[in-house]
């Protein structure tokens, strides 16, 4: 395992901001993750390690894609987070955590999900290392991802709804938050992505940081070099960060970060809705969900509901190391719009026969529009497989009216 | 710092302090004025003002729907402000509300804009739920610049030096968090109180608990088991939320409100122990 020695500081980012009732529980776990996964106390990073190779599939593989790298004139690479069990990154951290609260004697896993992916995970883990688990997922998240909340419940996983807001990711992370502060003795809630109080940020990441150590060593084995880019998607920022923090000292690589620019980056201030999920290019510093980060606010700092295509990425705040890094101009903050990464599903689906999250095809529409920004070899994250999502894209894809050569097919294949 | 402050002054008169909490603007900005006045009447000693933010996640679902139905009325922090001045109350106003609220106020950057407008506004303390007592020192300044308390919640799971951080850190009084969990009335009162009473049985601050507080009888046992104030929130949200679901007239909210202010205030005195029930 990597880490900085932030003490829970990125620059400013960061903290611990949560009811009091929590804080002996955050203290314990920052304790339980430096004397586990730092220092690997009683061998809990090997046995990790082993249930991410013999249960998860580690490693996932480095491909080269030939028709995209046709496409774009420069040699595209898939880390495929895909073919991670469970169908995305997402367990590499609800393993790691599942494990840890094992070895911090706790009795029951609660965690929060957006797409899904994350509950799924957290399912699978729970049910692999035999921990009771709850998943709180907003109402219409459970609408629009349905078949992720049969797997979580089929591996055993109670799913609650959230009605609160508009029942989407950041509404099930405040729900968890009350759980945890009402059974913390005996509770660990399992965050999702590097955001919420230290150390959640600096442990997921560390979680997630595989993909990148692998991806270093299978790019140095197929080119002999270091990639020119990394391109991976940004909502709460845990694949972008697990696929980052490997190459952060090294500064010819270009690092970047594709977030959701839904339907406009322009705010609805009397709404309170962004019609996007670009926290890192638009949002401004605050506090939300135990951290001080870049959130989507209003001028008095209320949270505004946020907006993506993408369930996974629709949320109003993100990870505070990855605020940072885009400040000290480390990572680069873009966006693509919800056309551009349906347009980016279809054609990647197409092209490489590799179906992406919908998630991930935002950093594929980076590259569409872009193919010149990336170098002479990129590695794009496939943060996760676009099964979830087809309901989704079949449906979003008549709305947006999109000419795309397979969504007819699609659409017919869906009306039988 | 507690007995030169408003705050402080209530406790030094002795009686147990009876702290209702309401949201500002619940469930419309005028009715909400007379709600606040009529629990001064019923006996209040110091009230706590919520300040509405979004995601309230130390607060349970009567509190939470209480935040929406005031955010949807148009509660922002400068009407909040406005709301304080136009209060005809003469007790101390202590403003609950979450650190980005804070954190965000005015053109500088920093919790001191908020405090100062509140101070100017005649707020006497803050409570902030989710601010530990680590990353308080910016608002901690602030408040001792312009003379405001600031309160910090002590819970069932605070030990050891935790207690000690935040006794550097509090003013006015400590909230002493009756149970673990989220905010919301209960049918009994928790034995995690005694517990958390007896931690803190040393420290010279007042001690007000709260969380979970419905009925005179909790006031009276819980002023017995040693607490200088009780702290009530859902209890009286829920007045104010069946009030609002069937029409009922202002006035006879307002009403019940003070009575049941009453309730827990009468209860709050019973609990102090007497000469005879101290031998």
């Amino acid at each position: 395992m990597t880490t900085d020695d932030t003490n829970g500081q990125f620059g400013g980012y960061g903290g611990q901001y949560v009811p009091e009732a929590l804080m002996p529980a955050i203290e314990e776990l920052r304790d339980a993750y430096e004397r586990y996964v730092l220092e690997n106390e009683d061998g809990f990073m090997n046995e990790l390690r082993a249930h991410l190779a013999d249960f998860g599939g580690r490693p996932t593989p480095l491909q080269r894609a030939d028709q995209l790298s046709e496409r774009y004139d420069t040699e595209v690479y898939l880390k495929r987070e895909d073919l991670l069990h469970g169908g995305a990154h997402k367990l590499n951290n609800a393993l790691g955590q599942v494990l840890l609260a094992k070895y911090m004697g706790k009795e029951r896993i609660i965690a929060e999900t957006g797409a899904g992916q994350h509950g799924t995970a957290t399912a699978m883990a729970a049910a692999h290392l035999d921990m009771p688990c709850e998943i709180f997922m907003g109402e219409t998240d459970i609408e629009r991802q349905r078949p992720n909340v049969f797997r979580m419940e089929l591996n055993g996983a109670t799913v609650t709804p959230v009605t609160t807001g508009r029942g989407t990711l950041k509404e099930a992370i405040s729900e968890t938050m009350r759980d945890w502060a009402t059974n913390v003795e005996d509770t660990h809630y399992v965050i999702g992505s590097i955001v919420g109080p230290d150390p959640f940020p600096e442990m997921v990441r560390d979680f997630q940081s595989v993909i990148g150590d692998e991806a270093h060593e299978q790019i140095l084995a197929k080119t002999g070099d270091a990639p020119d880019s990394i391109v991976a998607c940004a909502g709460g920022g845990s694949n972008t960060m697990g696929a980052f923090h490997e190459f952060r000292d090294k500064e010819d690589v270009d690092l970047i970060a594709v977030e959701a620019g839904g339907s406009s980056l322009e705010v609805d201030e009397e709404a309170g809705v962004a019609p996007n999920s670009a926290t890192l290019s638009t949002g401004e510093e605050g506090v939300l969900h135990g951290a001080r980060t870049k959130l989507l606010q209003d001028e008095d700092g209320q949270i505004m509901e946020s907006h993506s295509v993408s369930a996974g990425l629709d949320y109003s705040g993100v990870g505070p190391e990855l605020a940072y890094l885009v400040d000290e101009g480390r990572v680069d903050a873009v966006n693509v719009d919800d056309e551009v990464a349906l347009e980016s599903f279809h054609r990647v689906s197409r092209l490489e026969g590799v179906i992406p999250a919908l998630e991930t095809a935002h950093a594929f529409g980076y590259l569409e529009e872009n193919p010149d920004a990336v170098g002479d070899v990129t590695i794009v994250n496939v943060s996760g497989r676009g099964d979830k999502d087809l309901e989704t894209v079949v449906e979003e894809t008549k709305a947006h009216d999109l000419d795309v050569e397979t969504a007819s097919t699609v659409l017919q294949e869906a009306g039988e | 710092m507690t007995a030169n402050s408003e705050i402080g002054a209530v406790f030094e008169a002795g009686e147990p302090a009876f702290i209702p909490y309401l949201v500002a603007g619940d469930p419309e900005y005028e009715a909400s004025l007379e709600y606040i006045e009529a629990l001064e009447r019923g006996g209040a000693d110091i009230i706590e003002l919520g300040l509405p933010f979004s995601e309230p996640i130390a607060e349970g679902p009567t509190i939470q729907n209480a935040i929406v139905r005031s955010l949807e009325g148009g509660m922002t922090p400068d009407r909040f402000f406005s709301f304080v001045e136009e209060l005809d109350v003469e007790i101390p106003l202590v403003c609950m509300t979450y650190y980005n609220l804070i954190y965000q106020y005015g053109s500088e950057s920093g919790p001191r804009p908020f405090v100062e407008r509140a101070a100017e506004a005649g707020i006497a303390g803050l409570v902030v739920p989710d601010l530990p007592a680590e990353e308080a020192d910016p608002l901690r300044d602030a408040c001792d610049e312009y003379g405001l308390d600031l309160v910090f919640i002590v819970a069932p799971t605070t030990r050891g030096d935790r207690l000690e951080t935040i006794m550097e850190q509090v003013s006015g009084y400590v909230y002493v968090q009756a149970r673990l969990g989220t905010t919301g009335a209960r049918e009994d009162v928790s034995d995690q109180t005694d517990e958390s009473l007896a931690r803190l049985r040393e420290w010279d601050v007042p001690k007000a608990v709260g969380f979970g507080i419905k009925t005179g009888e909790h006031a009276e046992r819980i002023v017995s088991a040693g607490a200088d104030g009780i702290i009530v929130g859902s209890a009286l949200v829920d007045i104010v939320a069946e009030g609002a679901e069937s029409g009922e007239s202002t006035e006879a909210v307002a009403d019940r409100l003070e009575a049941k202010a009453r309730e827990l205030k009468e209860g709050a005195l019973r609990g102090v122990p007497t000469a005879e029930s101290s031998d």
